[in-house]
């Protein structure tokens, strides 16, 4: 975990290719330069042609921001796959009971495997859950994981996306993209496919229906067009063949779920939001909301519609509860954690609080609520007031903040301005729970796309690249 | 469908076929000033298209007197008024973004693009402007977008909601179109069947497209009651009103829901006064008079849609 050279995707320490990666750079050395750039361009022209659509879904052009798209693949081996498969399926798994678990019985909080009050006074704990029994005990139907690797090649938990995680329509759009600008690659190497998400995202939804329920009707509740995420609800919803609806189209009659239809009033089942909890039910959390539906949570708690992921999620996946996922999976799973969490220092703790103020030149600070890369101090980049700064604010409300080591996230070779650099990444695998806990092969690999920057966040300057898992050929 | 959904695409379907036919009526104008006009009948003109379109209190209350300059970007380019060319193919590409998912990639290719290039058309003033050139461009834009609708789309509720909207605004369109030569009166001298007025009515014609097929259904002399036989009562002419009502009725027993039953009623009521209705029993009400009950005909259908399937298929 020392911030030595990071581990690259692409080569060994010793200079050599990596075994998987072998095919790629024959290719790419065989391939002439000026092949490999008008490509790069075509990319480009698609992309944004993609893009104008994209951004056209602000009020005006210019309003968003086109995703950079980078045609060096992240490649991962088979075996390397299977493991971080499985070690993602059962750290869902625990997040998932840890959630039932809390709006029941507790018998966490009672076995003090963590602080009552991290849970219960958590803003993202929502009281009006309590004793509402879910389908198959399931919350977090649709997880993003973002997952680092790190020092030697090791895999770390960088943060778990319970709520409303997005992006997987950039993972299915970039592999699209790489189809089509490099068949010849796709024939070289065997590449499981990805593209099958939204069918197992529908089995998902369907398998999650209220008992007793034959044929559920599933929709896809988005904000409207003026939301970011707009492209991906509308391409989403197109490719499971469902309605794409707002609040509007829904209302509740006698604990039912309707939408208003040209032949009259339907039943809803299932609702997969793309829609915070905040604006879910104005009768239950911000009665200004326009977008949610008024009684949605009577009809959840009468066991008539399934809310996915469920209201009330937050919780789990908050940064001051990020530290006890491990504790969660010995638990609740009795197994020991296939993936490691980054050590992280939560300020709320004096020995943690001290050792944060004293080595803040060494540690990336969070804020516990914040998102996006937003509220973010990496220590050995920051100048000394920044770091003055945030240690006042550290000091004024330690409970807001955690610390951990600054890691040396994997780089992987991508085009830059002076050819090709290596920049620094990391992966969201979608991990869907129902019936069972299921995610295809692959992920959004996200990339730093400044020199030496580790956020990855696309509101930060991020890049895209498609994610390669290798079959077994 | 979701009603929403069928309300965005009945709008789109409107606004697309609105947009090609102001561009039609200004062509009228347009060719009728080819003929010499004095400035009095080229103002009169230009007050019976905003007459007919629907315009003329808008535009009193923007500009003190009609010129064409100044009628002419009130109803292509000014973005104040709702309904100009400009903001019906905003508005179109607007009810079509809203459903997406609905349509085919080439639909919303087609809609957007339309959209995108006419932002840069748009201009400040007309001067600058190639008219003949530009209503041919949106009528082509039109023709396109019907064109990826008809190839692409699925027949289903979308598409049967998307022609409803067509038809609607294209017989209302029709009425209004050959009402203008009601309210385009002759030049002072100039006796009805002589050559201005036999421009007016080729000009109209043209217009709608109709000007060949005249002439090959009636190889003769272009009279008023001919060119209202087939621009109202002729089933084969695309852009009659009795083409259109067939059509909306077809649509709607598509689109039929357990409320719907009157709306369907009126529709039929309405192509069966077409299919059996003879020029000489309009005539004898007087065309205007017919044109003008027409047109609320239609527009009380266009209430009962929205009615019956757009917005109040609520539970309560």
């Amino acid at each position: 975990m020392s911030a030595n050279a990071p581990y690259n995707e692409m080569y060994a320490d010793d200079g050599g290719v990596r075994e998987h990666y072998r095919r790629f750079a024959k290719w790419l050395s065989e391939t002439p330069g000026d092949r490999v750039a008008q490509k790069r361009a075509e990319a480009d022209t698609l992309f944004r042609k993609v893009g104008i659509t994209f951004a056209v879904y602000g009020e005006e052009a210019g309003t968003e921001r086109l995703i950079p798209f980078d045609i060096v693949p992240r490649i991962i081996d088979a075996e390397e796959w299977r493991k971080l498969a499985a070690g993602l399926k059962q750290r869902v798994s625990a997040l998932n009971s840890f959630i039932d678990d809390i709006y029941h019985a507790q018998e966490i909080l009672r076995a003090g495997k963590l602080p009552a009050e991290e849970v219960l006074c958590n803003e993202q704990y929502r009281p009006e859950m309590q004793g509402i029994d879910v389908p198959n005990g399931i919350y977090a139907h649709i997880a993003g994981i973002d997952v680092v690797r790190a020092g030697r090649g090791e895999f770390y938990v960088l943060e778990d996306n319970l709520r409303v995680p997005s992006g997987v329509s950039y993972m299915l759009e970039d592999r699209r993209m790489m189809m089509r600008l490099f068949p010849e690659l796709f024939a070289r190497y065997s590449i499981a496919p990805v593209d099958h998400y939204p069918d197992l995202l529908l089995e998902n939804l369907r398998s999650v229906a209220p008992s007793g329920v034959n044929d559920p009707t599933v929709v896809l509740l988005t904000p409207g067009a003026h939301n970011s995420a707009y492209f991906e609800h509308a391409f989403l919803a197109q490719q499971m063949g469902i309605e794409l609806v707002e609040g509007q189209d829904l209302f509740i009659d006698n604990e039912f779920l309707y939408m208003r239809t040209t032949q009259g009033p339907q039943r809803v089942d299932v609702v997969y939001r793309r829609i915070d909890d905040d604006f879910l039910d104005p009768l239950v959390f911000r009665p200004d909301s326009m977008l949610g539906v008024p009684g949605l949570l009577t009809a959840c708690r009468a066991g008539h519609v399934t809310v996915a992921n469920a209201i009330g999620t937050g919780v789990a996946d908050d940064k001051s509860i990020y530290p006890y996922v491990p504790d969660m999976i010995r638990f609740y799973l009795d197994e020991e954690p296939l993936l490691a969490n980054v050590p992280t220092y939560t300020c709320r703790r004096a020995d943690h609080l001290e050792y944060t103020l004293a080595n803040l030149d060494k540690l990336v600070v969070k804020e516990v609520h914040g998102a996006g890369g937003y509220g973010m101090l990496i220590g050995p980049a920051a100048a000394h007031e920044e770091i003055a700064t945030f240690r006042e604010r550290i000091k004024q409300s330690p409970t807001k903040y955690i610390a951990q080591p600054t890691l040396a996230l994997s780089a992987c070779p991508t085009f830059v301005a002076a050819g090709i650099a290596p920049r620094h990444i990391d992966l969201r695998p979608f991990v869907l729970s129902g019936k069972e806990v299921n995610l295809v092969p692959g992920g959004l690999t996200r990339v730093a796309l400044r020199e030496g920057s580790l956020v990855v966040n696309s509101s930060q300057g991020g890049g895209t690249k498609d994610t390669w898992v290798l079959g077994h050929a | 469908m979701l009603s929403r959904t069928a309300d965005h695409l009945y709008w789109m379907g409107r606004y697309i076929e609105r947009a090609e036919n102001l561009a039609r009526m200004l062509e009228v104008n347009q060719n009728m000033a080819l003929v010499p006009r004095t400035l009095e009948t080229e103002e009169q003109a230009w007050i019976a298209t905003l007459t007919i379109i629907g315009l003329i209190e808008p535009f009193k209350q923007k500009y003190a007197a009609v010129t064409p300059t100044d009628a002419m970007y009130f109803i292509v380019f000014d973005s104040d008024n709702p309904v100009s060319i400009f903001n019906c193919i905003r508005s179109a590409r607007e009810n079509a973004r809203a459903v997406r998912g609905t349509l085919t990639s080439e639909i919303w290719e087609t809609i957007n693009s339309a959209w995108l290039e006419m932002r840069v058309t748009g201009a400040d003033s007309m001067t600058a402007v190639d008219t003949a050139a530009f209503f041919d461009w949106v009528k082509h834009r039109a023709h396109l977008a019907r064109g990826v609708i008809q190839g692409t789309m699925m027949r289903d509720l979308a598409w049967h909601f998307t022609c409803l909207g067509t038809y609607l605004e294209r017989a209302d369109s029709t009425a209004r179109i050959l009402d203008v030569k009601y309210h385009v009166l002759l030049p002072r001298g100039e006796r009805a069947g002589g050559a201005t007025d036999y421009y007016q009515w080729s000009a109209l014609l043209h217009s709608v497209s109709a000007f060949e097929i005249y002439r090959r259904v009636y190889r003769d002399l272009i009279t008023p009651r001919r060119v209202a036989e087939l621009l109202v009562l002729r089933d084969d002419m695309p852009r009659s009103l009795h083409r259109c009502v067939s059509q909306l009725h077809t649509h709607l027993i598509a689109v039929a829901n357990a409320q719907s039953a009157e709306t369907v009623r009126r529709a039929g009521e309405l192509q069966a006064s077409l299919h059996y209705g003879r020029i000489e029993d309009i005539f004898s009400i007087g065309l205007h008079e017919y044109l003008t009950r027409f047109v609320g005909r239609v527009r009380d259908l266009g209430e009962r849609v929205a009615q019956d399937f757009l917005v109040s298929a609520t539970g309560d």
